[in-house]
């Protein structure tokens, strides 16, 4: 799908590449035995080395490491068995060693692919530039008291992977689903929970824009974009505002900038000139990282079928379509979920009633799979009802409502309600009789060539019957009559 | 005998022949402290009570049997060891309130080992320094006096200037340094003591205040190569808090002194035959080299050729690495803070009054070398002038076991005699500096007097990890030159 922006003197691209932040799940923190975990009081997850006191050192968690392997392995990325960490050099009030410790000229991870589908179908591959770990920073908080701004280091040394995309993205939708498949891959990975409303996933955009066959022009960096409906609209925004500082003559700086969602426009946080100069240099303190190829291979065999490759198989295996085992794969839960309702039973089916039914019950009542109403083997036992015929689809609709609101199993409420299915002939051929009996007209008129009309003596049989009624033997019976 | 004169290993066993307490071993040190600190200045903090009650524990422990290796051992621990409970100044303004919730490993160990310190020695504020002026706590002066010159105040070297002092006067039996670039070394040539700079990682730097993390590290400075042999041995082994550090068996040290020394091959480079090199220093080398020769060594010519680029390579690194060290002391969670209007305001003030003007110095050569632009013309040409000079060692050490050079270029210089010219000051650890950063160990041992009756002291440089060479060898210079001169200013006098 192509995106374009028509201006006064032609058609521009937009070019955009995204840097990801993502916090690594983990129990302690890159560097110190700190806890972690988010939340807390303010101020009680942090060790002496946490805080930059005189004399600690810092001492890699080898679990992290491991979290930005599986990563880059799920990313299909090199891993590089010898890595180092840089200091990032800033004076900030919630910087407490006056430093980040990160990974700048040699990071563990090197160039990757993320591939992305879009609401047409189309399928594209993002690249990856680069994973690197570092540290997260402390909270400023400037709204506690009127003068005065406090820091909480809780979360200053937890261990960040950062996610550097190639420029390859060209429009707000493949950003959106590029920053969806990112996130998928790392919940199945269970290396960050990507949640963006916690930060514990956030996203600095990079923007320009061209004309077709240009070179790139110069980018702004939009930084610390916390939900992806915003990247989506910062990117819409700024690529808007460069073209018009173009068009109108003007040169796009390159500069940091900060997205206004209440306003819906970025603004100018630093210019070039006032860029810090961080004065990376290798970290004196902490030896060049070096992991064994045998490590890696040992991570990647205990890492767990990831989305694209359970989509191809859910297509394989199951006989769905692409949409569906696309819709199936986006979380592991859900797929978990589907794989135990299809086992067994027509896989089909079950795409239908999981991505129908059950999807259409959870938006309703906001809940989601792992909290379902309806569990998987309940489902599958209402599949089962359907199978060998006890019920048919019409009566499995309203087996399934009852099931949603009582949490009974489907053969109970089948029990209760009386629904099992008909598949006594000679009733059905009661029933029949007495539907063509009572619309004499209709039948002349049927078989004057009025084909359609059939469905309406199957819709009246089926009535008089409750809906319980087989309706492959209504069928036959009615053209058997007719 | 004074038992401010004694060796630790002669205490140790006096100690556990009862030839005296703990209490009374300590009690006499505490006291020259008492009489003599006001004046040299080698102590910032004593902490003489928390010493003695210390030192009856140590009684205790005899009593029972339990000495350890240091029980009841009285030693001055360098300001810049984190010590729980007890100020640590690293001799800056910055840190002058700051009492550490937490304890090195280097001293943890020797209090382990049954060590018992007798206060926090001054130093170059933040170990930045050759001269000991640059204390925040004033300058430490050297007991030691030229002839005929009682009046003149001579510096004790630096940056562990209050170490060695407190060494060399009978203010302590021991003392923890730490070595940069020669911090360990100069001012226990310049005291007429022996120090040892360990390999690279052979002590722990947790808990150690930072100045250049890749060069830092921690030794023993004591008045016999086995007392720094029996320091050494509590200081040094792996701590998993510090990444540097290198997890290997530490040796029996003590088993070095006095091992025999016949083939082994002792290398003098050629280059450290520098300009500025006093004649009586070079004089000393030269009984040095027929000392060693004497006790069956071999003497072989080498050239380290690298070595003239060592100390604009160091004075590259080191401030680089203490720029980024010292962000910390910015007066937000501990130390000194000075208001601001701004946060910037706050951290230009509060350092401003914190860091006296050679930390300020170097700090801003330390920005200066990594700044973009610039990083690539010094930072990174220094590292790689570092591995040269590391390799030149590396293949020193293929022809010889050990180097044998002066540890200083001329004996200990009166204060205000060169510290108007900090390039001059930063001349003194020439010869110190290549084997900081090649990370080898270093051993600084003195030879005896100059003509104006100051002590001089050789250095001794080994493989990696062979401390145990160096002590050997150490020992045989130590009893070839028969040195027992003790300074002008001494505890024994003062009584």
């Amino acid at each position: 799908m192509s995106y374009t922006i028509e201006g006064k003197t032609g058609t521009w691209e937009i070019v955009v590449g995204l840097e990801v932040h993502a916090q690594i799940i983990s129990h302690s923190k890159l560097f110190s035995g700190a806890s972690a975990s988010y939340g807390g009081e303010p101020n009680t997850h942090v060790s002496l080395v946490d805080a930059g006191f005189p004399g600690m050192l810092p001492v890699l968690n080898r679990e992290c490491v491991a979290q930005a392997v599986r990563t880059g392995l799920g990313l299909r990325a090199r891993i590089n068995l010898e890595s180092r960490f840089d200091r990032k050099n800033y004076f900030y009030a919630d910087l407490p060693t006056g430093y980040q410790i990160s990974q700048f000229t040699h990071p563990i991870v090197g160039e990757g692919t993320v591939e992305i589908e879009l609401a047409d179908g189309t399928v594209r591959h993002i690249g990856i530039t680069r994973l690197h770990i570092e540290q997260d920073a402390g909270k400023s908080m400037h709204d506690q008291d009127p003068a005065r701004s406090f820091i909480d280091l809780n979360r200053a040394g937890v261990a960040l992977m950062e996610i550097v995309s190639e420029p390859d993205i060209r429009n707000p939708e493949e950003a959106g689903a590029y920053l969806r498949k990112l996130r998928q891959i790392l919940r199945y990975l269970g290396t960050c929970d990507g949640n963006m409303e916690e930060g514990s996933m956030r996203a600095d955009v990079n923007v320009s824009v061209r004309k077709a066959g240009e070179p790139f022009r110069t980018r702004c960096e939009i930084k610390n974009v916390n939900s992806i409906r915003y990247v989506m609209h910062a990117i819409e925004v700024e690529a808007a505002r460069q073209v018009e500082v173009w068009e109108d003559g003007g040169e796009v700086d390159q500069e940091t900038r900060l997205f206004d969602p209440a306003r819906n426009e970025t603004r100018s946080l630093r210019s070039k000139e006032d860029a810090h100069d961080y004065r990376y240099f290798p970290d004196p303190d902490l030896l060049p990282l070096v992991v064994e190829q045998e490590w890696v291979d040992e991570l990647e065999r205990a890492l767990p079928e990831l989305p694209d490759d359970k989509r191809d198989r859910f297509i394989r295996q199951y006989g769905i379509p692409r949409y569906d085992a696309s819709v199936l794969v986006a979380e592991q839960a859900i797929a978990d979920y589907y794989e135990e309702v299809a086992k067994g039973r027509d896989a089909r089916l079950a795409a239908n009633w999981v991505t129908g039914d059950l999807f259409g019950a959870l938006n309703r009542t906001g809940r989601t799979i792992q909290d379902s109403p309806i569990s998987a083997q309940a489902l599958g036992g209402m599949l089962d009802l359907m199978a060998d015929k006890t019920i048919n689809g019409k009566i499995a609709k309203e087996v399934f409502e009852d099931m949603l609101e009582t949490g009974d199993s489907a053969a109970d409420i089948v029990e209760r309600k009386g629904l099992k299915q008909v598949t006594d002939t000679g009733a059905i051929d009661a029933a029949v009789a007495d539907v063509l009996a009572r619309n004499a007209d209709k039948v002349e008129e049927y078989r004057g060539g009025k084909d359609r009309l059939f469905g309406f003596f199957v819709g009246q049989v089926m009535k008089a019957m409750a809906g319980k009624a087989n309706p492959a033997i209504v069928n036959e019976a009615l053209k058997k009559v007719l | 005998m004074s038992l401010t004169e004694l060796t630790i290993a002669d205490a140790a066993a006096g100690l556990r022949k009862r030839a005296f307490s703990a209490v009374e071993l300590v009690r006499a040190h505490t006291d020259a402290i008492g009489a003599l600190n006001p004046r040299l200045n080698a102590y910032i903090t004593p902490t003489s009570d928390a010493a003695l009650e210390a030192a009856a524990h140590a009684d205790a422990a005899l009593a029972r049997d339990e000495a350890k290796p240091l029980t009841g051992i009285p030693l001055g621990i360098k300001d810049l060891f984190c010590t729980t409970g007890v100020r640590t100044t690293a001799a800056s303004n910055i840190l002058k309130n700051f009492v550490p919730p937490y304890e090195s490993t280097v001293t943890a160990n020797l209090l382990r080992d049954g060590a018992v310190f007798v206060g926090k020695t001054n130093l170059d504020e933040f170990a930045m320094g050759s001269a000991n002026i640059t204390s925040a706590f004033g300058p430490v002066e050297n007991p030691w006096k030229r002839k005929g010159e009682a009046d003149t105040v001579l510096v004790p070297g630096g940056s562990s200037g209050g170490s060695a002092a407190a060494v060399a006067a009978g203010l302590a039996m021991g003392a923890t340094g730490t070595d940069t670039g020669g911090s360990i070394r100069q001012p226990a040539a310049y005291c007429g003591i022996v120090g040892l700079k360990p390999t690279y990682g052979r002590c722990s730097r947790f808990g150690t205040i930072a100045y250049a993390s890749s060069l830092d590290q921690a030794g023993p400075m004591a008045r016999s190569v086995r007392d720094c042999a029996i320091m050494l041995q509590s200081m040094a082994g792996f701590d998993p808090r510090d990444s540097t550090s290198v997890d290997r068996d530490v040796p029996d040290y003590s088993a070095a002194i006095g091992r025999s020394l016949k083939g082994l091959k002792v290398g003098i480079p050629r280059e450290y035959r520098a300009e500025g090199l006093s004649a009586e220093i070079g004089a000393a080398w030269q009984q040095g080299i027929e000392w060693l020769r004497a006790a069956g060594c071999e003497i072989v010519d080498v050239s380290l050729p690298h070595t003239k680029y060592g100390l604009a390579t160091y004075y590259i690194v080191a401030p680089a690495e203490c720029s980024s060290n010292l962000a910390r002391y910015d007066g937000l969670r501990f130390g000194e803070r000075v208001e601001g209007q701004t946060l910037d305001a706050m951290y230009e003030a509060t350092r401003r009054a914190g860091f006296g003007p050679e930390v300020r110095r170097r700090i801003m050569m330390g920005t200066y070398v990594l700044s973009a632009g610039y990083y690539d013309a010094y930072y990174l040409k220094a590292q790689k002038v570092r591995t040269l000079i590391r390799r030149d060692f590396t293949e020193c050490f293929q022809q010889v076991d050990v180097l044998l050079t002066p540890t200083a270029p001329t004996p200990a210089f009166a204060q205000g005699e060169q510290s108007d010219d900090p390039v001059q000051m930063y001349l003194n650890d020439i010869f110190t500096v290549p084997a900081s950063m090649a990370g080898m160990p270093a051993m600084s041992v003195p030879v005896g007097l100059g003509d104006t009756g100051l002590p001089l002291g050789l250095q001794l440089i080994g493989r990696p990890f062979d401390e145990e060479t160096l002590l050997a060898a150490g020992s045989a210079l130590e009893s070839a030159a028969g040195f027992t001169h003790r300074p002008a200013i001494r505890a024994e006098g003062a009584k």
